[in-house]
C-alpha cells in the first residue's frame, strides 16, 4: 500500500526517504568491484605495490584471479537479477580476502603498514557487504507474500469515456475475468466478490480514496477485510489523439494463513498476464463493444447471453 | 456438421463437429458454399505451427451464404453472398485505422501467447492455430464470422464463385507482396515461389506497372503457369545459380525489388537441405530461410525485399550485413486483405483478372486429407485445390 500512495504523490523521491537504500548502496558496491577488479586484472603488479607487497611474482598472480572474481561478482550484481545472492558472493570474496592478507602478514617481505591499511579497508566493504546483502535478501522475502501489479494499455476512446466507465465500479465484473459482481454502496464504496481458488469466493468493501476525474482513481478495502487490496487507475491523454493511456497498479497483501496462501495462488504463475487480459477486455469492450472471444480461447470473462435473432439454417 | 480438423501432424480428417453458433452481437453464420486449402495450411499440417490441438477446425479462405446475423450487424442480412477475409478485424482499433488490418488490437482473445513468441500480437485468424485465436476455420459446412460487419465483401450474383474466393487471402495475399515493392516504371520484379500466391505477385507486379517479372521455382508445371498465364521470365532453381542468373538478366545489377512467397519452409537443393531440416529438427532455428536469404542477397543495392511467405519463429544465418551496408528495405506482414478486397473485387468486375486461373483441382469437403496430401507432394500438377462442402 505504500508503494501506491507514494506514487500517488507522484514523488519519486519517495524511495530515497528509506535511510538506508539497499539498492543503490548494492549498486555503487557493484562498481566499486567492478573497478578494483579491472585495477587487479590488468595491473596486478601495481596493485600488489599499492597493497604493500615487495616484487611477488606470486602476489600478482593470486590478485589477477581476485580481480576476475571481483569482476563477475560487480557484473553479478548490477545485472540486477539477484543482486543479493551476488552480494553474498562478495562477502565470501571479502573473507577470503581477509585469509590471503592474514596470510601476508605474517611474510618478511612485505609493508606491514600497508597489509594492515588494506585489511582495514576491506573489512569496511565487508560490513557493507554483508548489512546491503542481508537487506535485500529480507526485502525480496517481503515482496512475495504481496502480489504488487502493474500494466498500462491504450485505448482509442477519450480519457473521459473510459474514466468514466472505470468510475462505475459496477462495470468491473464486465473486463476483469475474476470479479463475480460488485455492488454500489454508496457514492464511494461497493461490495466485492471476487472468485479465488478452487472454487472459493472472497468477498470485502472497497472504498474510493481519491478521485480525479478523467486523471486517476485510487481504491482500497476498507480495514479487516479478509484481503488487504488496494488498486490506483490512472488515465492520460495518449500522444497524438491516440486515445488514453491506462495504467494500472493493484496490490494484494494476504493477511497469512490458509486465505492469505490461497490468495498469492489465485494469481498463479502469471498475475500480471491476467491483469493485461483484463486490460484487453476493457479496450474491445470500449473500441468494439464486445469482450471478443474465440470457440478456442483460453479463458473468458461472464458474457452476456447472445443476442442472435436466432436465423434459420 | 462436417469440418476438416486437424488431429496431428500430417493428420487430417473430416469429422463431425457442432455447428457454430452466434457468442456476439457483431457475429455471423455463414454456411460456406466453396473453400480452399492455401499453401499456408501446409505449414500446420507439417506440424510447423505451435499452439494447434486436436479437433482445431482447418481454414482460412472461405466463401458463402449468411445464415444468421448479430443483433448489431447491420450492413449484412441472410441469404447474402459474401467472401470473408482471413484476418479478423475490429475495425475500431488504431491499427485498423491505419488499414493494418492484420494487426488488429482486439481480435486475438489469445494475444498473450502471442506476445510471448513475438513481442506483440497481431490479429486474430481463422483456423490458424490457438496462437492467433483459437477461431475454427472454414474448411466445413458453416463458420461464425467475428466483427461480420467489418470483413466480410458482399458478392453479386451472377458471379461465379471460384472467380471471387481469392478475395480471402491468396489474391490479396500476392498484390500486396507486389505492393509492398512501391513497383515504378521500368522496374523488375523477382518473385521466389510460383505456389498460387507467388502466381499471384506476378500478375500483381504486372498490374502495378513493372516491366518485367522473374520468377523462380523447381517444378515445371508451376513454372509454366507463371511464363505462360503470368508473364514471367523464369528461372529453376534446380537447373540455375539463381543469384548469378538474376544478376545476369538484369544488366548486372539485381531485380529492383524481390518478393518471397515461400515462408518458412523453402526447399534447397542438394545437402545443405539436410543440413536446415536438422537444424530444425534440432530446434535451433524454427524456420528455413533459404528462399529470403537469397532474395536478400540477389537484390540491388538500396531494394525493396517484400516478404509475404509465412515465417512463425526464428531463422538462423540472416544475412544482416548484406541488408544494412546495401541499403536495402524489408516489408513483411500477414496481408491486411479487409484493404484490398473491394479494389481487387472491382478490378476483377473490370475484367483485368478473373483469379479463377489457379485451380487445378475441385473436391468435395470429405476428401479433404486426401486433398492435403495431394497438395503436399503436388501430385497431377497440383496448384490449388477448390472443396465443396
Amino acid at each position: 500500500m505504500a508503494v501506491i500512495q507514494a506514487r500517488q504523490r507522484h514523488d519519486h523521491r519517495a524511495t530515497r526517504m528509506l535511510s538506508f537504500d539497499p539498492r543503490r548502496i548494492a549498486s555503487g558496491l557493484g562498481w566499486l568491484s567492478i573497478g578494483l577488479g579491472l585495477a587487479a586484472t590488468l595491473a596486478p603488479d601495481r596493485m600488489a605495490r599499492m597493497i604493500g607487497f615487495r616484487r611477488s611474482r606470486m602476489a600478482a598472480r593470486v590478485l589477477r584471479l581476485v580481480g576476475l572474481r571481483k569482476l563477475g561478482a560487480g557484473l553479478g550484481i548490477l545485472s540486477r537479477a539477484r543482486p543479493a545472492r551476488w552480494l553474498w558472493a562478495r562477502v565470501a570474496g571479502d573473507v577470503m580476502d581477509l585469509g590471503l592478507l592474514g596470510t601476508a602478514m605474517r611474510s618478511r617481505r612485505v609493508r606491514r603498514e600497508r597489509i594492515a591499511a588494506a585489511t582495514a579497508a576491506v573489512v569496511g566493504v565487508t560490513v557493507l557487504d554483508a548489512l546491503s546483502g542481508a537487506k535485500l535478501s529480507q526485502s525480496s522475502g517481503a515482496a512475495a507474500s504481496a502480489v504488487t501489479l502493474r500494466r498500462a494499455i491504450t485505448i482509442n476512446r477519450r480519457s473521459d469515456e473510459v474514466y468514466r466507465f472505470w468510475r462505475d465500479f459496477t462495470n468491473l465484473p464486465r473486463f476483469m475475468q475474476r470479479v463475480e459482481t460488485v455492488q454500489r454502496l454508496s457514492e464511494r464504496r461497493s461490495h466485492w466478490r471476487v472468485r479465488g481458488p478452487g472454487g472459493m469466493t472472497l468477498e470485502w468493501d472497497a472504498e474510493i480514496t481519491d478521485d480525479v476525474p478523467n486523471e486517476r482513481i485510487t481504491w482500497r478495502a476498507l480495514p479487516a477485510s479478509a484481503v488487504d487490496h488496494a488498486g490506483i487507475v490512472r488515465f492520460r491523454q495518449a500522444p497524438g489523439g491516440r486515445g488514453t493511456e491506462v495504467s494500472v497498479e493493484m496490490q494484494y497483501t494476504p493477511p497469512g494463513g490458509g486465505v492469505g496462501a490461497g490468495v498469492a495462488k489465485m494469481f498463479g504463475a502469471a498475475p500480471e498476464q491476467e491483469l493485461a487480459e483484463d486490460l484487453r477486455h476493457l479496450k474491445q469492450l470500449l473500441e468494439t463493444g464486445e469482450v471478443v472471444i474465440s470457440e478456442g480461447s483460453e479463458r473468458g470473462v461472464a458474457q452476456s447471453p447472445p443476442t442472435g435473432r436466432g436465423g434459420q439454417r | 456438421m462436417k469440418a476438416t480438423c486437424w488431429i496431428d501432424k500430417r493428420d487430417v480428417r473430416v469429422e463431425d463437429v457442432p455447428e457454430p453458433t452466434i457468442l456476439n452481437s457483431r457475429d455471423a453464420i455463414v454456411r460456406i458454399t466453396s473453400t480452399a486449402i492455401c499453401g499456408s495450411d501446409l505449414h500446420l499440417y507439417n506440424g510447423f505451427v505451435p499452439s494447434m490441438k486436436s479437433g482445431d477446425v482447418l481454414g482460412h479462405e472461405f466463401m458463402g451464404e449468411v445464415v444468421e446475423v448479430g443483433a448489431a450487424v447491420k450492413n449484412l442480412k441472410t441469404g447474402d453472398r459474401v467472401v470473408v477475409p482471413f484476418p479478423i478485424a475490429c475495425g475500431a482499433c488504431a491499427m485498423c485505422g491505419k488499414g493494418l488490418f492484420s494487426l488488429c488490437e482486439n481480435t486475438n482473445p489469445n494475444a498473450w501467447m502471442a506476445e510471448k513468441l513475438w513481442g506483440y500480437s497481431p490479429a486474430g485468424i481463422f483456423g490458424y492455430s490457438h496462437l492467433v485465436g483459437g477461431f475454427p476455420g472454414g474448411q466445413a459446412q458453416y463458420a461464425r464470422v467475428p466483427f461480420a460487419d467489418v470483413g466480410p465483401v458482399k458478392i453479386p450474383q451472377g458471379i461465379q464463385d471460384e472467380t471471387v474466393l481469392f478475395l480471402s487471402d491468396i489474391f490479396p495475399t500476392g498484390y500486396m507482396g507486389a505492393d509492398l515493392c512501391e513497383i515504378k516504371k521500368g522496374d523488375v520484379i523477382a518473385v521466389w515461389g510460383c505456389g498460387p500466391v507467388g502466381q499471384f505477385a506476378i500478375k500483381s507486379a504486372h498490374l502495378l506497372g513493372a516491366e518485367r517479372v522473374i520468377a523462380i521455382d523447381r517444378f515445371p508445371y508451376r513454372l509454366r503457369m507463371a511464363r505462360e498465364l503470368g508473364g514471367a521470365e523464369t528461372l529453376n532453381y534446380e537447373e540455375t545459380d539463381v543469384y548469378e542468373a538474376l544478376r545476369e538478366l538484369t544488366g548486372g545489377r539485381g531485380p529492383d525489388a524481390c518478393i518471397d512467397a515461400v515462408g518458412m519452409e523453402a526447399h534447397v537443393p542438394g545437402p545443405l537441405y539436410a543440413y536446415h531440416r536438422a537444424k530444425q529438427a534440432l530446434m535451433l532455428q524454427t524456420d528455413r530461410a533459404y528462399a529470403l536469404r537469397q532474395a536478400i542477397m540477389a537484390c540491388r543495392n538500396g531494394g525493396i525485399v517484400s516478404v509475404i511467405g509465412v515465417y512463425g519463429g526464428f531463422v538462423d544465418k540472416f544475412p544482416m550485413g548484406s541488408l544494412m551496408n546495401r541499403s536495402l528495405t524489408i516489408k513483411t506482414g500477414q496481408c491486411h486483405v479487409q484493404r484490398y478486397m473491394k479494389p481487387l473485387l472491382e478490378r476483377i468486375q473490370k475484367g483485368e483478372i478473373d483469379p479463377s486461373f489457379v485451380v487445378t483441382h475441385r473436391m468435395r469437403l470429405d476428401e479433404a486429407p486426401v486433398a492435403y496430401e495431394k497438395f503436399l507432394n503436388k501430385e497431377d500438377e497440383c496448384m490449388k485445390i477448390v472443396l465443396k462442402p
